[in-house]
């Protein structure tokens, strides 16, 4: 109903809106991952008695409360920008994909109520009613995944409505996110990253405090949990990376031309191996024949639509996806071959390893995590641009005509400088608390 | 009628956003002008467990308001963007601030933490008060941006109400607080928080008077149905529960005086709601602005089923807190160990679970195969978890 805006800062605002994001999304894994670990080590606590758990517990449960507290505010922002930013994208379509967020609301209500019982319960409440307590955060942090992944799979795919001269008729709110295809391939992805970013910064800390000195019994029971979590995710996440892959290539063959710097459409396309896409072509890159048909269509020599299929106008960004892209796959490689050791030592040895070579592995794994959690989004999200709903809605026509972005840009830039650096300062007490 | 309901929703959430987080807010504002620790530690504690969730009302409000009336949210976040953003970073600093408690260890760095904590409790409600006023002074119309971007919420009935949702902030807590300290058997301190509650209450008193005689001003058709039409009684339940608070405050009675000011404040707000229906922003009815007739459905059949999960929950979580369980409950023991030795194993099964999944993720390649491969997936971690984040 509201008609698109000239905005002389589309870029910035984007960059704000992504800024917003990368700040929130590594909250989300610890909101997602941390609540089924710190309940885990609780339980092993009713269960054995061993008071190390207990402490692990206890000590985890401040960390959780303090990034849950980040989380809570940063993610209030992100709701702010829908429409703060795109008002013609939440005032069109908000009929279509609001209700995902009204849904997800309860579930952070559920998350906030319950996470102040369980960090204030602590000797409060009898041990089984506090265990208790936590149970709905864990499936709070589910339920809202659930919702707010949804949405994102409406914009990459979107449905349940029809569109003719700016306005939206025949809605059908639960087909448009639930009943969507792109939804659970990117559902189970974000999940379980979220298990594979927390788990390795978690464990991280740890294997860093190892190669410092700091290194009994507390620590190694610590880092076990942590990094258990992180690594059977990593395993999974190799299979369903692969599927995500399957599904983006049927669902949105340009984007997945733009992975692989796809010019042209071809039978038996190559993969690149880095290299640099010009000229519809990837220059300097390492090809390896046919893998392209064989991932995406189980066949080598399916055909690959490439960029050229659509105008120059409708093609993201390639280098950009591109490269996120392979920093993804690449990180994602790495942490499998490092999840495929520890696993396997673990299980034959039924211990730690000892080699201060892993534990510096572990150290890097924890922001090479973020990294790709961070480059899988810039692969989705920009890899759908010029598009903020797939082919329906351009993102330069969602945008608002208010000015100022700029200076809401730079502020919001300052605010989560110091936030990021308040929340660095808040964990080094609490982890200096403890020696 | 349906149109109309999920705009219910949005002012019983506002409302209790008000009272709420209202109370979360005027913490703050009294921890800037407290005179000594007692007042700042109590303000800090009794707030710590609810804050979360009083806040969450926000995204309530927002969030059923876009996925209902989508072009009147459109319009108001473009117009009324400045002050929405500021009250977005008053947030962030809030909560930042809240986070970073946690970790001071000397009363200056509280100090400090606090002060952060303190401005933007007073900013944040003001910012969303300059929201309301220009929204009921019809200073947004329908656009991008539908209105001036400064006059919208720098205006007179703007500030007002900003003024009044900070006075309002300020006795909600203040009553609180003073219910709450008298509770924990600090006589002296629920005086001073009693107090202080009665020269808040005040203020919001006389600042809504000065709302009603800004909004002849700014908004006649409003002001008129209001003092004089539909929206009459409610500004009377309004008025007069008001002054029961200040009595009842006088009493000592602190318990009734939270509801009847809670009432205050809901039946200001359906006053509002009834003096400018049908007109949501100028131009724009709220028929004309609702969603379509399925996504109404489906955003009442939603609310209503969150609700039956959420009050109960929320009232798990109040009595708690006013039992005051969550702060200065008795100790409980540590948990006994039923100390049963733990089974080993899990690894043959979390292999074949491994196995059957990536056959039906990956070589099958049917929906519900996929379904079966990413519940194997998820069988495989779980079957391998214990094991592994026990091997030390």
């Amino acid at each position: 109903m509201l008609s698109p805006a000239h905005q002389q800062y589309l870029l910035q605002a984007r960059q704000m809106q992504a800024l917003s994001f990368a700040v929130h999304i590594p909250l989300v894994c610890f909101g997602i991952a941390f609540p089924a670990l710190v309940l885990f080590a609780e339980w092993m606590h009713m269960r054995t008695g061993d008071d190390v758990y207990r402490r692990i517990a206890r000590r985890w449960t401040k960390v959780m409360a303090a990034l849950f507290a980040a989380g809570v505010v940063t993610g209030t922002i992100l709701s702010f920008e829908m429409g703060l930013l795109w008002p013609n994208f939440t005032g069109t379509f908000g009929s279509v994909f609001g209700l995902g967020f009204a849904i997800e609301g309860f579930s952070f209500f559920l998350e906030a109520i319950f996470i102040g019982i369980y960090v204030y319960g602590w000797d409060r409440l009898s041990p089984r009613t506090h265990f208790a307590s936590g149970v709905p955060i864990v499936i709070a942090g589910m339920t809202g995944s659930l919702m707010v992944i949804s949405v994102n799979a409406w914009m990459n795919h979107p449905g349940g409505f029809r569109f003719a001269h700016g306005r939206v008729t025949d809605v059908h709110p639960w087909r448009a996110l639930l009943g969507n295809g792109y939804l659970w391939h990117e559902l189970v992805h974000m999940y379980i990253a979220g298990y594979m970013v927390a788990g390795f910064v978690l464990a991280g800390a740890y294997a860093f405090g190892r190669l410092r000195g700091h290194w009994d019994r507390y620590q190694r029971v610590a880092m076990a949990i942590p990094l258990a979590a992180a690594t059977l995710a990593t395993v999974a996440q190799v299979f369903v990376g692969d599927w995500n892959g399957r599904d983006v290539a049927t669902l949105q063959p340009t984007k997945l031309a733009a992975f692989e710097g796809l010019g042209h459409t071809t039978k038996g396309a190559p993969v690149h191996i880095l290299g640099w896409y010009s000229h519809g072509r990837v220059e300097y890159g390492i090809p390896i024949p046919h893998l392209l048909s064989l991932l995406a269509f189980h066949s080598a020599d399916a055909t690959v639509q490439g960029l050229d299929a659509v105008g120059p106008a409708e093609r993201p960004p390639v280098n950009v996806v591109r490269y996120a892209f392979q920093t993804m796959v690449g990180i994602g490689t790495a942490l499998a071959l490092l999840a495929l050791f520890h696993i396997g030592f673990a299980v034959r040895r039924r211990r730690l390893p000892e080699s201060t070579w892993f534990y510096r592995a572990v150290v890097l794994a924890a922001p090479l995590s973020l990294v790709a959690l961070i480059a899988g989004w810039t692969t989705t999200e920009t890899g759908r641009q010029p598009w903020v709903v797939y082919r329906v809605m351009r993102t330069a026509d969602a945008v608002t005509g208010a000015n100022g972005i700029p200076v809401g840009y730079a502020t919001l830039a300052v605010v989560y400088l110091a936030l990021a650096a308040g929340v660095a300062w808040v964990l080094l007490r609490l982890q200096k608390a403890s020696d | 009628m349906l149109y109309l309901w999920p705009l219910v929703f949005v002012l019983a959430g506002l409302a209790l956003y008000t009272v709420l987080g209202g109370a979360d807010f005027g913490a703050g504002f009294w921890q800037l002008f407290a005179s000594d620790d007692e007042i700042r530690d109590e303000a800090h504690h009794a707030m710590a467990p609810v804050w979360e969730a009083n806040h969450v009302w926000l995204v309530f409000v927002l969030t059923v308001m876009w996925a209902a009336y989508p072009s009147a949210f459109g319009s108001i976040a473009s117009t009324l963007s400045a002050p929405l953003f500021i009250a977005g970073i008053g947030i962030v600093l809030r909560g930042g601030a809240y986070a970073l408690r946690a970790g001071t260890r000397t009363v200056v760095e509280q100090r400090h933490v606090d002060t952060v904590f303190s401005v933007s409790s007073i900013l944040t409600p003001f910012a969303l008060g300059t929201v309301v006023g220009g929204i009921a002074a019809g200073r947004v119309h329908v656009g991008n941006p539908g209105g001036s971007l400064v006059t919208s919420w720098l205006n007179p009935l703007s500030i007002t109400i900003g003024v009044l949702a900070v006075a309002v902030s300020a006795y909600m807590a203040a009553v609180f607080l003073s219910g709450d300290a008298a509770r924990l058997g600090h006589r002296d301190l629920a005086e001073r928080f009693r107090i202080r509650a009665l020269g808040a209450g005040l203020v919001a008193g006389a600042a809504a008077a000065v709302g009603i005689v800004v909004l002849h001003v700014d908004a006649d058709r409003t002001f008129t149905r209001l003092t004089d039409g539909a929206g009459t009684p409610a500004l009377a339940v309004s008025v007069l529960a008001g002054m029961a608070t200040l009595a009842l405050l006088w009493r000592r009675s602190y318990e009734p005086a939270r509801y009847t000011a809670a009432l205050a404040v809901a039946a200001i707000i359906a006053g509002w709601a009834v003096a400018q229906d049908p007109v949501l922003l100028p131009g724009l009815t709220i028929r004309q602005a609702a969603a379509s007739h399925d996504t109404l459905v489906a955003i009442v059949v939603s609310v209503l089923a969150g609700a039956v999960v959420l009050f109960p929950s929320l009232a798990l979580l109040f009595r708690l807190t006013l039992r005051g369980t969550l702060r200065s409950g008795p100790e409980q023991e540590h948990a006994t160990a039923s100390a049963r030795p733990l089974r080993a194993g899990g690894v043959r099964l979390s292999v074949a679970f491994l196995v059957a999944g990536v056959g039906f993720l990956t070589v099958a390649n049917a929906p519900w195969a996929h379904a079966i491969g990413v519940t194997c997936l998820f069988g495989f971690g779980v079957a391998g978890f214990r094991r592994l984040a026990t091997t030390t």
